[in-house]
């Protein structure tokens, strides 16, 4: 049960995230022994630097294990406290927490002994489990519940067959008892397990405290032929018993994202279930099947569990949960693509990052997401034992036992049936699944494709006469058709824009909004990687279902009797088909979305209690189709929002269970862009009818304002190509890849919407800052309404609203960076005045001139004056200061080298952004001004991230989102790339730039742990900083990136501005960076973690007030972008992704370049009028230092005289809340992370390598390695650098042979001259950034298995190397060589999504490859070995073309890196193709990229010239 | 927007002109239009900035940025239709206007700014060439009346306005014909009066009712004519010039620029009986650098003054922008007009001593040379010192007296009606533009002292809505 603390401020328990380590090992055969279970445990010791230790070192996240029943071990226990066990089998054991209240345990324990025996079975007894807490954490022990084992002996009228599921009957009347009581301490009370197969022992311990705190697991006779385990990293640090893995039936790595749909969902399922083996009795009994208020992997286990007691069995369910990605794959066998099919009319995708270990007692397994994003590894053995971790080498097995490595596989599912005594692989387990049922035929004959349909004989057309006024009545604005409709009808593509949001909140707008635009987008970050919905388009699904589902627990012909629509989006025609069809199975009923103007604001309520009750008689009548149409606006009556109506119905079908007896479509006149459609389907709508657009559509065309060429049909087309392309890249910010499991999803966070409003029509939705409620919803439609339809004549009625929103209009929108403020800031910098720059601030401080923020709403307080003179001065304020990531390459040379001087010369800090930096700029120049930035981002691309870049930086910014596009990656096209710019990226000229969305090595938070430890190696005198964008949650995220040991924390606005990003992420995703700011304040004091990182804030800080503001509310450090580039000469012309910028900032156009006047006086002079600004305010309210203003949000309080109808409504208690902590935890920055580079092996290899380092003189020597030591190589690298530069040493002078099993990070930003070989096997993020050092893995000499048939090294391999080589004898995970810019690699097999964003280098790969090869490849030549000629089929040919390899040099340089692996690694694969060169040289492939061609071909051109002309 | 760096590939165009030479010779306008084609290359190179500053400078707020694509696009009728939204007489501003909207460019920075003023004019003649615009008289008449009394920039935009809102306007023009300064102080070859009739023509078709020859305040008083209507605007400009009270004021060859430039385009177009203000071949004086001053020098270049000078009494402005006169704001700069093309010698840093002459006519101009000291920080005023020995003596025989203007004339329906004047002398509103007596509105320069045409017709605009909104009461 739930132990968290209860919410409070903008802290909120549902937020929490988890991630970990999770492993199994088994005896296939099922034989039973204590080995297991001590070798589990040795798996758990060794995975433990993938959980977490908070404030408190001892106390652990969680860890715990899953055995079967060791009955040996309970028949001795159990004759001890004289309990009578019956024989094996028949009798369960519950593992339980109980208060520490003795009242409630004596009285849950009375329950409990009642429940059992009203359930026919029979009481045995109570255990004490025995357990020394002494060694545990203090924060552990705190929470610490008591442990009592239940026995439970089955009863003589239960069969056998129905044991179990009495338990779990006896098990949630139980839970749901204590739930609804008043008992004390109730939420300690928790089953961990309670069956008659398994077990689990778990609890807040570090994974290494798991045997020692319970003695039972060290009992010789502790016997079980299987121990699952799992080591947790929580974003929290609360005791939290309960959240530990395993659960009753899994160990979950990963994460959930579409958590709050599946919920739902399965709550809206549950009236339906119909149960061949749990009686209607028994169904209401254990009625909620899904427990709320607990994880995504409890929620997951809920649902899981119950399946399968259910009636399908464990890998069914589990097919059936976490499908692989079918929708896409051509090359999936139909009958497998028909399970797949015909499971999702049954249920969504639980659709996330994940790597489940699953068992029931007599199976054990495990099952990886569709796209792979959490790693797996699996050894067996000679001896029937199977070994499966997130990491290789965690229970080390002698080489000759080992019979095969494996690695799971995206989307797979790997079995033991430990009765059958066998391995079931993927192949023929889904096989068999997929041939239980006909299920192609039951599709064939009962589902129902749109396109079948017959055509309707008459469809809406469109009335272009009242066009205009529907329009107005709906909101439409000019900057609607030119800026948001005109690309996606002309291109299929979504409006681009540049620079941040300005715009006020939605609640603080003077102007009617939309109800959209008070939500907006979550996305992904750090707890789980955003999807790449371009270069990974093959994991995502488009296509969604109309009808009633069937019942849940059965699966019959019935079930597949539904509607399937390609996309979400509907035109007339198809929804006409729809709404006309006369089968029974798909009757609809369109209801009306409009209310009567004359009724008023309450006009709308009524008509929406109404629509309900419509929907409720439409579902009893059987209809199954719910049409929500606002057709028919006019004079006399007004659309109720769609977003509204739909989501209000969504959550009122939900609560009478009736949601899946039918399906929502919108027809609606009022959504228009891909924000709006996303909400729509987040609160569960199925399909959409944006039926204005098309009459836009015709209307423009009739005028003639579409091009040439352009007809309704093309136009149609664009549109609905750009809305999937829209809605894949909203979903996949989140890491969702299919609309279906997006649909009712709601990720999405409210901001001005009240309590009450949010609780009835969007529940469970978070909105923190209260707001309006549907009186003020009803009041904007109105005001929209009579603007379309005035009283009176007046000639503007002719024309749409300007808008504003996007563009700055004297009517429109207000902006903060306007004319005005623009002005102001030129002449105050340019001339270092200082009254333009208080007219400046005083504009933007004053609510009455620009309320557009939250901190706008808020005043200071407690003023105590000191003299000004007591006031910490300007040039220590200013070091607090730094500039935004902007990269070169988004802006140019010109500014980014005057911004940093200028940042430089104040002493604070200037950021490279994503491009690298010259080396040039890393000393200071003669005249002492110094270009160099003192913050190296690392982002995506890894662009220019080497050994030596990161060891000339004083601070290394992690950047895992941007506040303009979080989620989501960027492009350089390739026209940018100029000859400078690929030299500052590491790469080729002219080959165009991806940024993927996530960072291939951070797919959790451990792995940013990882990332965290990898940097701080390279250069440790750097902090660590990781850059996160405001959203609900990010304080959790943030709890988690204080113990993965980050120094520095930036916690960035949605405001935050772009070079380029679609206008629906630079409005609506992300939350102000107040939210963010105040949520993550909170809590980490809350944790006691706050005094050891340092936080940077950001979002459109503008002043010296802002600058207080964010003080207060818990910043030490702050972040100005955009202002900056005001300061610099920006005009706002929002042109940045044009190249065409007029001032010369945002541009690589030489003759624009020549037009930059800014100088780095301007940014100085800025930064201190900003400084003097904060020292007076500091003055007025009483701080001499800044230190002491840090976290005091106590001073400030919301503005009273705000009569503003929307804005009264807001509320920001929450983000004022102070959490109540002793005074000895710190509340501003104030320690050293402890970052324990004491112990990784590189102080040893260093010691080695020092003389060599100076001598320049060879050295090699062995050393063993094991996964504990990670990132091994860098610190010596870092060493290197600091000598040597980027050049590092003479090939080879540093020759290390390991042996064993390598941690993560294996030579990671290897340096030049240093030869790693690796006898053994590695992990992940082997060689990432790789910066000309060498690897070179192959396994041990005496391993009886075949290398180039088993998994040799993990996944990320070379993730963004510069240059080096690598070799590997075997065969390799996912992403192999993902955006490698130089290095040459030969290996003998990858997996999915090989060479993925490569941008140069060559590869080569003498074994079989896995999907979506080359995807976002932009540079580099991949040779593949296509032995079966196949390759074709698992190629992306979206960027590259194949070529067979006919060119000399091409041959030539094949040759040679074959040879060199050869010669490394002695592989027979190569030694065999060497032999039959000739054979064997047309069955190879050279990948391509079309852009790399281009450029290899005009280089080869000019050379030629050159040539002839010399 | 225009062309992605359209601003790079065109230069910027100004519309061809007649030869000095030749445009002398005559009182028509001498500016040839854009060709579609220019135009259009001109609307190119508008970069449809995310904060467009010609917008925000332009007091119609017309949104240029928009009509600049469209006419790029050739999409010339919507061109028309988005400039007509805000602006209800581009042809007056397409021809008159300083361009505030060019001042504030961001092109304008740091390369030439867009030719807004051009396009606009383009925009608005082809309007009038196809027929797109055309009389549009109300639908139906709200019955509330209401009397516009003056007919320049303000009263017209004003009359406009609330016309097409459906209710009765008449407007009072104590002229024989209507358009205040437009008609009269504009000389014709900076806009030809056919370009204000045919505006007349439209609104009188559109419903708008002119009574010419009727002074409020004499010929019927304000109070009355309330009697009459649900509302009255004032909306009379700003006419009392301000004068030179030096010794030889009274001198016969002295006179106010706008008796002068009235005459000569009641003269070219009008009837005019009287005694002519003609200096052909004569020396002449313009006193005042500004724009009516100007027009001064160009009326008397083509009437062929033997000589032109004209003196301003503060220094040569820079050539360009200096450090605290940054972008946006109006550049402070020496701009030079067509009529200073025409032949002048201008004369800064110039204080007019004395007027003298021979039997009561004027002869010759006594002046002295001045000089000013810095800028005081606070008020931006420099200290003025004349230099001693400076003095000297400028033949003439017309000086015109172009020093601006001193608010309304006060005489007559003013003081008449009693109604409160503000501190400048200006008729007092309150935020929505009524005066001190109910029901009674004034709008332009009648109500915010003399100032630009294109403010004119906002004030007018912005004074129709307040009328509007209280009609509505």
């Amino acid at each position: 049960m739930n132990q968290y603390p209860p919410k409070q401020g903008l802290y909120d328990p549902s937020m929490e995230h988890d991630s970990c380590g999770v492993g199994f090992v088994c005896n296939i055969k099922g034989k039973k022994s204590h080995d297991i279970v001590r070798d589990g445990i040795r798996i758990l010791e060794n995975l433990n630097h993938r959980g977490a230790v908070g404030s408190d070192p001892l106390s652990g996240d969680g860890a715990g294990v899953l055995v079967q029943i060791p009955d040996k071990f309970f028949r001795k226990e159990c004759e001890k406290i004289n309990i009578d066990l019956p024989s094996e089998g028949n009798y369960g054991i519950g593992m339980m927490f109980f208060p520490r209240n003795l009242d409630s345990r004596n009285i849950i324990q009375e329950w409990t002994e009642r429940i059992v025996r009203e359930e026919g079975q029979r009481f045995l007894g109570w255990r004490e489990v025995p357990i020394v807490p002494e060694k545990i954490g203090a924060i552990a022990r705190s929470g610490m519940p008591v442990l009592r084992q239940l026995f439970i002996g089955r009863g003589e009228n239960t069969p056998r067959e129905h044991f179990e599921l009495k338990l779990y009957v006896i098990r949630k009347r139980l839970f749901n008892k204590v739930e609804a009581s008043i008992l004390r301490e109730k939420r300690y009370f928790y089953f961990c397990s309670l069956s008659s197969k398994t077990m689990v022992y778990k609890g807040q311990l570090m994974a290494d405290q798991v045997s020692t705190f319970f003695p039972d697991l060290d009992d010789r006779d502790f016997e079980s032929a299987l121990a699952m385990v799992h080591s947790r990293y929580s974003t929290n640090t609360f005791p939290t018993w309960a959240l530990a893995h395993p659960f009753r039936m899994v160990a979950h790595n990963g994460e959930i994202n579409t958590l709050r749909g599946n919920f739902n969902w399965m709550r809206a399922r549950e009236k339906h279930f119909v149960s061949s083996v749990f009686n209607d009795e028994e169904i209401q009994k254990i009625l909620p099947i899904v427990v709320p208020h607990v994880s995504d992997s409890a929620t997951f286990d809920n649902a899981l569990e119950f399946l399968v007691l259910a009636g399908r069995s464990l890998p069914h369910a589990l097919m059936m949960m976490i499908p692989e990605a079918w929708s896409g794959d051509k090359n999936m066998e139909k009958e497998k693509r028909d399970f797949y099919e015909y499971h999702s009319f049954l249920m969504e995708p639980w659709d996330g990052p994940a790597s489940i270990a699953f068992t029931d007692g007599r199976y054990i397994g495990a099952v990886l997401d569709r796209n792979g994003l959490r790693p797996s590894r699996i050894t067996i053995t000679n001896d029937d034992t199977v070994i499966m971790a997130s990491e290789t080498g965690v229970l080390p097995v002698p080489v000759e036992n080992i019979k095969l490595k494996e690695r799971l596989h995206p989307g797979r599912i790997f079995l033991i049936d430990t009765l059958e005594g066998r391995v079931i692989d993927d192949k023929e387990l889904k096989k068999f699944y997929a041939s239980r049922k006909p299920y192609g035929e039951w599709l064939n004959n009962k589902s129902v494709d749109l396109d079948d349909l017959p055509d309707p004989k008459r469809f809406h057309t469109p009335e272009l006469q009242t066009l205009l006024q529907r329009q107005k009545a709906f909101g439409f604005t000019l900057e609607d058709l030119k800026i948001v409709l005109r690309p996606l009808i002309l291109n299929g593509e979504e409006a681009t824009g540049s620079m941040g949001n300005d715009a006020p909140l939605a609640v603080l707008s003077q102007r009617p909004q939309l109800l959209y635009h008070y939500f907006r987008q979550l996305f992904a970050q750090v707890t789980n990687p955003p999807i790449d919905p371009i270069r990974e388009e093959n994991v995502m699904g488009e296509n969604v279902l109309l009808g009633a589902e069937g019942n849940l627990l059965d699966e019959t012909e019935n079930h597949a009797r539904r509607i399937r629509l390609k996309r979400p989006i509907l035109t007339n025609r198809e929804l006409e088909k729809i709404r006309n069809l006369r089968i029974p199975d798909f009757k609809s009923r369109t209801l009306p979305m409009l209310f009567d103007v004359s009724r008023t604001e309450k006009g709308m309520e009524e008509a929406l209690e109404n629509l309900f009750a419509e929907a409720d008689c439409a579902i009893q009548d059987g209809c199954s189709i719910l049409i929500l149409s606002d057709r028919g606006v006019d004079q006399k009556r007004a659309p109720i929002p769609a977003l509204l109506a739909c989501a209000g119905l969504h959550h009122h079908l939900v609560r009478r269970q009736t949601r899946t007896k039918a399906s929502i479509i919108v027809e609606t006149g009022e959504a228009r862009e891909m924000h709006h459609f996303a909400v729509l389907i987040g609160y569960g709508c199925n399909a959409i009818n944006p039926y204005l657009v098309g009459e836009i559509i015709q209307h423009q065309l009739e005028q003639g304002l579409l091009p040439e060429g352009v007809t309704h049909e093309i136009a149609v087309k664009n549109f609905l190509k750009s809305t999937r392309k829209g809605l894949f890249k909203i979903i996949s910010k989140m890491g969702i890849s299919t609309i279906q499991s997006y649909c009712g999803a709601q990720i999405f966070e409210a901001v001005g919407l009240s309590e009450a409003f949010i609780d009835k029509y969007f529940t469970a939705t978070v909105s923190r800052i209260g707001g309006i409620g549907i009186k003020e919803v009803a009041r904007e439609v109105l005001v929209r309404h009579r603007e379309a339809y005035p009283v009176e004549e007046a000639p503007e009625q002719n024309f749409l609203d300007s808008g504003g929103f996007y563009h700055w209009r004297k009517d429109g929108e207000e902006h903060q960076i306007n004319p005005y403020t623009i002005a102001k800031l030129h002449h105050a910098v340019r001339t270092n005045n200082r009254q333009a720059y208080r007219e400046f601030a005083e504009y933007l401080n004053d609510w009455k001139t620009n309320l557009t923020t939250i901190r706008g709403l808020l005043k200071f307080k407690n003023k105590k004056p000191v003299p000004l003179e007591e006031v910490e001065p300007v040039s220590e304020i200013v070091k607090r200061f730094a500039t935004g990531a902007m990269s070169y390459g988004s802006i140019s040379k010109e500014a980014h080298e005057c911004m940093a001087i200028a940042m430089n010369r104040l002493g604070g800090f200037s950021n490279t952004g994503e491009g690298g930096e010259d080396p040039g700029r890393f000393e200071p120049d003669p005249n002492g001004d110094w270009r160099r930035s003192r913050i190296k981002q690392v982002a995506q691309g890894r662009f220019g991230v080497s050994i030596e870049y990161l060891v000339n930086a004083d601070q290394m910014q992690i950047k895992m989102a941007q506040g303009a596009k979080p989620g989501e990656g960027g492009q350089l096209p390739g026209h940018k790339v100029s000859a400078e710019i690929a030299s500052t990226r590491l790469t080729t000229p002219g080959v165009g730039l991806i940024s993927p969305p996530p960072h291939h090595d951070i797919y959790s938070i451990e792995d940013l742990a990882q990332l965290i430890h990898d940097l701080k190696n390279a250069n440790k005198e750097a902090d660590v900083s990781v850059k996160l964008v405001s959203e609900v949650g990010v304080g959790t995220v943030a709890a988690g990136v204080a113990k993965g040991k980050a120094d520095h924390l930036v916690i960035s606005g949605s405001e935050g501005g772009t070079g380029a990003s679609p206008q629906t992420s630079i409005k609506y995703a992300g939350l102000p960076m107040e939210l963010g700011l105040a949520e993550t304040q909170q809590v980490l004091v809350m944790n006691d973690l706050r005094g050891r990182i340092r936080i940077q804030a950001d979002g459109l800080i503008r002043t010296g007030r802002d600058v207080v503001i964010a003080a207060m509310l818990g910043a030490d450090e702050f972040g100005f972008a955009t202002i900056a580039l005001v300061a610099m000469g920006c005009m706002m012309l929002r042109k940045c992704h044009l190249n065409a910028c007029s001032v010369g900032i945002a541009t690589q156009d030489p003759e624009l370049r020549k037009k930059f006047e800014g100088k780095p006086e301007h940014v100085v002079n800025y930064f201190t009028f900003v400084a003097e600004e904060v020292r007076e305010i500091m003055a007025e309210l009483g701080f001499r230092s800044f230190k002491e203003m840090i976290g005091r949000v106590d001073m400030l309080e919301i503005q009273d005289a705000i009569d503003h109808w929307k804005a009264k409504g807001v509320d920001l208690t929450y983000v004022l809340h102070k959490p109540d902590v002793p005074a000895h935890i710190a509340i501003s920055h104030c320690e050293k992370q402890e970052h324990g580079l004491e112990r990784a092996l590189d102080n040893e290899l260093i010691k080695f390598c020092k003389k060599s380092v100076e001598t320049r003189r060879p050295v090699s020597f062995d050393s063993e390695i094991h996964n504990v030591n990670r990132t091994v190589g860098t610190m010596l690298s870092s060493y290197i650098t600091k000598r040597c530069g980027l050049k590092g040493l003479p090939e080879d002078t540093i020759n290390i042979h390991f042996n064993g099993s390598a941690g993560q990070s294996f030579g990671a930003f290897l340096a030049h001259g240093v030869t790693f070989t690796l006898e053994g096997d590695a992990n992940d993020y082997l060689g990432k950034g790789l910066s000309g050092g060498k690897i070179i893995v192959y396994p041990p000499r005496n391993a009886p298995f075949v290398p180039e048939e088993n998994i040799l090294v993990g996944n990320v391999l070379l993730y963004g190397a510069i240059c080096g080589e690598a070799y590997f004898h075997g065969v390799a995970g996912e992403r192999f060589c993902v955006r490698n810019s130089g290095a040459c690699a030969v290996i003998e097999g990858v997996g999915d999504h090989g060479c993925e964003y490569m941008t140069g280098g060559r590869v080569v790969i003498l074994g079989p490859t896995g999907k979506n090869f080359g995807a976002g490849m932009s540079g580099g030549i991949a040779y593949v070995w296509d032995k079966e000629g196949d390759f074709r089929s698992r190629f992306n040919d979206g960027m590259a073309d194949l070529f067979p390899i006919e060119i000399p040099e091409d041959i030539a340089e094949l040759l040679q890196l074959i040879r060199k692996h050869y010669l490394y690694t002695k592989s027979p694969v190569a030694r065999r193709v060497l032999d039959h060169w000739d054979e064997v040289l047309p069955q190879f492939v050279k990948v391509y990229p079309v852009d790399y061609r281009r450029v290899l071909e005009q280089q080869k051109l000019q050379e030629a010239e050159n040539k002839t002309n010399a | 927007m225009g062309e992605v760096k359209g601003f790079l590939k065109y230069d910027r165009q100004d519309p061809k002109k007649q030869s000095a030479q030749e445009r002398i010779k005559h009182w028509n306008e001498f500016v040839t239009r854009l060709l579609d084609e220019e135009a259009q290359a001109q609307g190119a190179r508008c970069m449809d900035c995310g904060v467009p500053f010609c917008h925000s400078g332009c007091p119609l707020a017309n949104v240029i940025p928009d009509w600049n694509d469209l006419v790029y696009q050739g999409r010339w009728e919507e061109a028309f239709e988005r400039l007509y939204q805000t602006n209800p007489f581009p042809e007056f501003t397409g021809r008159i206007c300083p361009a505030l909207c060019e001042n504030a460019c961001t092109l304008g920075y740091n390369y030439p700014a867009v030719a807004v003023k051009n396009i606009e004019m383009t925009i608005v003649e082809k309007a009038y060439e196809k027929g797109w615009i055309k009389p549009h008289p109300p639908k139906s008449r709200t019955g509330r009346t209401v009397a516009v009394v003056g007919s320049g920039p303000a009263g017209l935009s004003c009359a406009d306005f609330l016309n097409k809102r459906g209710h009765k306007v008449v407007v009072y023009e104590k002229n024989e014909r209507p358009g205040g300064l437009l008609r009269f102080g504009i000389p014709d070859y900076k806009l030809d009066k056919n370009v204000i009739d045919r505006r007349l023509d439209l609104m009188s078709k559109e419903g708008v009712v002119f009574k010419t020859g009727v002074t409020v305040g004499k010929d019927i008083s304000l109070l009355n004519l309330k009697k009459q209507c649900d509302a009255v605007v004032l909306s009379g400009g700003a006419e009392q010039p301000r004068n030179l009270p030096v010794e030889g004021r009274e001198l016969k060859g002295v006179y106010f620029a706008m008796e002068y430039l009235a005459q000569q385009n009641r003269v070219n177009k009008m009837k005019f009986q009287g005694e002519r203000i003609d200096v052909k071949g004569k020396k002449v004086v313009v006193i005042g650098g500004g724009d009516t001053g100007s027009d001064c020098v160009g009326t008397a270049n083509r009437q062929g003054a033997a000589r032109v000078v004209q003196i301003e009494l503060l220094p040569r402005p820079p050539r360009e922008r200096v450090a605290d006169n940054p972008w946006p704001e109006w550049a402070l700069i020496e701009r030079t007009s067509t009529s200073h093309e025409e032949g002048c010698e201008r004369m800064y840093a110039v204080m007019t001593r004395k007027f003298s002459g021979e039997n009561g006519v004027l002869k010759r101009l006594e002046a002295v040379k001045l000089e000013f000291g810095p800028k005081d920080p606070k008020t931006g005023r420099q200290e003025m010192r004349e230099i001693p020995g400076s003095e000297f003596v400028l033949e003439c025989d017309f000086a015109f007296l172009a020093l601006g203007f001193a608010g309304p004339v006060r005489q007559g329906m003013l003081e008449e009606s009693g109604i409160a004047l503000d501190s400048k002398g200006n008729v007092r509103t309150d935020g929505n533009y009524m005066s001190s007596i109910e029901g009674i509105f004034s709008a332009g320069d009648m109500r915010r002292g003399q100032s630009l045409v294109v403010w004119a017709i906002n004030e007018g605009l912005e004074g129709g809505r307040s009328v509007h909104k209280y009609l509505r009461k």
